[in-house]
């Protein structure tokens, strides 16, 4: 993948993304919509790829043969630059029977995603060159995109002690994360934040206060009062996301805050980047779309960390995202097991499962609505990487074919043939959503194609 | 009716009918021979995931006296406490056809999934601190023996509210029979956002005279020790209901245990004001009632067991 160079802030490295080489592929999908909000893009026209190569972008009917090469009519579909998320979790090692490199890298690809960012919190967790080494190696076998691994910032995501980060670093980390937990101790994460200095990569952060979390298990409002459940406030983020932001002034130093979920993360958030401060963030398709009302039901499926928040913070979500106060989106892809899921939401484990449902469920809810432009929400998607280093797909010759191939008419029910994802802890599912992935090219490479999506070969 | 999985689902319509049931029960209680043969044949389960005296004992007397068959299945000492999921547990439970499942666990919610995977009726016992709907219907039918209506009655409930389900289910119970009422506690037990339920809410007792019923809350050791009050004495001292503060012609009400000299002075208790011990008689007549109307309801014609619902469980099988 092209973008794989990039993002270096060293020389002689290994390379950040990883995944399974294969053929570059050759394709032509004729008279799709081109869409490419970063080079203007937005016609009609003949999208040719050769050897993994976007080899050229003719006017309908204009695209030469390509021997061998598949040949898509395109008539009515969008093409898109794939997808990049920041924040998925793929589970290994450790937990593959909640999802694996194959299954989850299907899984984006079958979402649009040409390249995701894998988080450290497995068993163990990713806190040594060797762990790191041992699942860059099982992508190159099996990750069907490419997959970049956060490294963790602490050891045993304890919060105490500092990994080797040059280290991590030098053996392909990514970035550095104890995503799932939040680094409480302000002493421990200012070193992180000077020793980023030495050791390069953003420091991706969950920011949440544990003491004023402590117990609860949604967002602490109404809804948890009528419930009767714990909750979690809303300052349990934006305190914490005060007091980082502060530090990582103070150090110079550049942070990615992880989902956010509330109306006071937002306006945090707003002033660090106005006072200065190096930061991004990230929100979820569940929050921009469901709020805690969805809690109501006491459905596992719609118990996530953070929680799912009111709709005053739904709209300031979205009204981020529109300014660029939000960065990107990112799903925080968290599969789990039916049984940890089919229990008492208390008991249930956190986290939803998302690549497959991101672009549709944004799009029926923001885009047909008429809430966001679809130019501004493709540019959201795509861009997931730019804070770790990855350049965001183009649409143009000479690149290497990131791109996803989109109906954006196609309604379909989530889950009625099943998931990618080995795991199905999914908060859209059943629900109706337009729009649907045909086709991903990542890195070159033909990662999915929808069964039912007929091609054809050019003779 | 087929579940009773709480309050918040309950019309008024409902509500009456399960107490013009329970009146008619508290008087064949009154009879020798207290014991009908309604349920004859048909097998309860009670599946008890937390301690509890009274409500369980009342739930397997309630289903005694209607000659149903009575399993109670307690935490302790069941495959419960050998990791057995709910759903394993309610699938091995439901193989022995029950009419009725009655439930009671620390989460919130455990009794609408155990509807999900069961054809039997379940009756909600206590989930976390979401709903009692059995607790709030008996407290209604215990009002309803000393005021006409509680339509315009002024009900005060006091005390630990946030971990209370008996104060979720009781505010929702009250209201929709008619009652005003006002959630009085420490603000550091009292939750964020409840007034969204349409209720008032105090932090001091000084208005007290206005209630026509005051219901008080178990106030429970641990949650001194997690910062919510900072003694027992001053929360004693500031919300205790005493013979001082509880007017001559003001109802009290407790859903037990109580803890003598925290939440309530000795002497209220035993008062003639005090409902505690009607409290205890009703929930036996009323869980009758809720059996009956389940099971026997005319709205309910008992299926014969087909073709299994698309729900139903499988162990090791994602549903």
């Amino acid at each position: 993948m092209n973008v794989a160079a990039n993002g270096s802030d060293r020389g002689a490295e290994a390379p950040r993304l990883i995944s399974r080489p294969g053929l570059g592929a050759n394709l032509i999908v004729r008279g799709a919509r081109l869409l490419d909000p970063r080079t203007g893009l937005d016609q009609v026209r003949d999208l040719v790829v050769r050897d993994g190569e976007i080899a050229e972008i003719a006017e309908p009917g204009g695209a030469p043969e390509v021997e061998g090469a598949e040949v898509v009519e395109g008539e009515g579909l969008l093409a898109l630059p794939a997808f990049v998320d920041p924040h998925v979790h793929l589970r290994v090692p450790g937990q593959e029977h909640k999802e694996d490199l194959e299954t989850g890298t299907r899984s984006a690809a079958s979402g649009g995603y040409c390249a995701v960012i894998a988080m450290a919190n497995t068993s163990p967790p990713i806190d040594s060159a060797a762990v790191l080494g041992s699942v860059r190696d099982r992508a190159e076998r099996e990750a069907s995109i490419p997959v970049g691994f956060v490294a963790n910032v602490t050891r045993g995501m304890a919060g105490q002690e500092l990994t080797e980060m040059a280290d991590l670093r030098d053996a392909g980390a990514i970035a550095f994360s104890d995503d799932g937990l939040p680094i409480a101790n302000a002493r421990v994460l200012r070193r992180a934040l000077q020793y980023q200095r030495l050791a390069g990569g953003v420091i991706a952060l969950h920011e949440e206060d544990p003491d004023l979390s402590a117990g609860g298990v949604m967002h602490e409002g109404e809804v948890s009062a009528a419930l009767g459940m714990a909750g979690v406030p809303a300052v349990s983020e934006s305190t914490m996301i005060a007091r980082n932001c502060s530090l990582a002034l103070y150090e110079g130093a550049r942070i990615h805050v992880q989902h956010l979920s509330a109306r006071v993360s937002v306006e945090e958030i707003a002033r660090a980047k106005a006072a200065g401060v190096q930061v991004t963030c990230e929100a979820t398709p569940h929050h921009l779309t469901l709020t805690d009302e969805a809690v109501r039901s006491l459905d596992a499926r719609f118990k996530m960390n953070p929680p799912l928040r009111t709709e005053d913070d739904r709209q300031t979500l979205i009204e981020g995202l529109r300014d660029g106060t939000i960065d990107c989106v990112a799903t925080d892809h968290a599969p789990h097991a039916s049984e940890e899921k089919e229990v008492p939401f208390e008991e249930a484990a956190w986290g939803v499962t998302g690549l497959e449902t991101a672009f549709a469920a944004l799009y029926t809810d923001l885009v047909l609505p008429g809430v966001l432009p679809l130019e501004l929400l493709v540019e959201r998607m795509t861009c997931g990487g730019e804070p770790f280093g990855i350049e965001a797909p183009r649409l143009e010759a000479g690149v290497t074919a990131n791109v996803t191939l989109i109906d954006p008419e196609l309604t379909w029910t989530v889950g009625e043939d099943g998931y990618e994802s080995r795991s199905y802890n999914n908060c859209f599912g059943g629900r109706e959503l337009t729009g649907r992935v045909l086709m991903t090219v990542a890195d070159g490479r033909v990662a999915f194609r929808q069964r039912s999506f007929a091609l054809g070969v050019a003779s | 009716m087929k579940h009773l999985l709480g309050v918040e689902e309950l019309s008024r319509e409902e509500m009456d009918r399960v107490l013009e049931r329970a009146q008619s029960f508290a008087e064949v209680g009154r009879r020798d021979i207290k014991k009908v043969p309604t349920l004859r044949g048909r097998t309860i389960v009670n599946l008890f995931y937390e301690a509890s005296t009274r409500t369980l004992s009342s739930f397997e007397l309630a289903a005694k006296r209607l000659s149903a068959d009575v399993v109670s299945v307690k935490s302790a000492g069941s495959s419960v406490d050998k990791g057995e999921s709910l759903k394993d547990t309610v699938a091995t439970l439901s193989a022995y056809d029950p009419a009725a499942i009655v439930i009671r666990s620390p989460h919130a919610g455990a009794a609408g999934l155990v509807a999900r995977w069961t054809e039997a009726s379940v009756i909600n016992a206590g989930d976390g601190k979401h709903e009692h709907p059995t607790q709030a219907l008996l407290d209604v039918f215990t009002l309803r023996q000393r005021l006409d209506s509680l339509d315009g009655a002024n009900i005060w409930i006091v005390g630990d509210v946030m971990h209370s389900r008996v104060a979720r289910s009781c505010l929702l119970a009250f209201q929709k029979m008619g009652a005003k009422v006002t959630l009085c506690g420490p603000p550091t037990l009292i939750p964020r956002g409840i007034e969204a339920l349409g209720c008032a809410v105090s932090y001091d007792l000084d208005a007290l005279g206005e209630a026509d019923v005051v219901y008080a809350l178990r106030m429970q050791r641990e949650r001194m020790s997690e910062s919510f009050v900072p003694s027992l004495r001053e929360y004693a001292s500031r919300y205790q209901i005493d013979s001082r503060r509880l007017g001559p012609r003001q109802l009290l009400m407790h859903p037990g245990p109580v803890n003598r000299g925290v939440e309530l002075s000795p002497e209220v208790i035993d008062s003639p004001q005090s409902l505690i011990t009607a409290q205890v008689e009703s929930g036996l007549v009323v869980r009758m009632a809720i059996l009956y109307e389940l099971l026997t309801g005319s709205d309910r014609a008992r299926p014969e067991r087909g073709p299994a619902p698309a729900d139903t469980p499988t162990i090791g099988q994602p549903a």
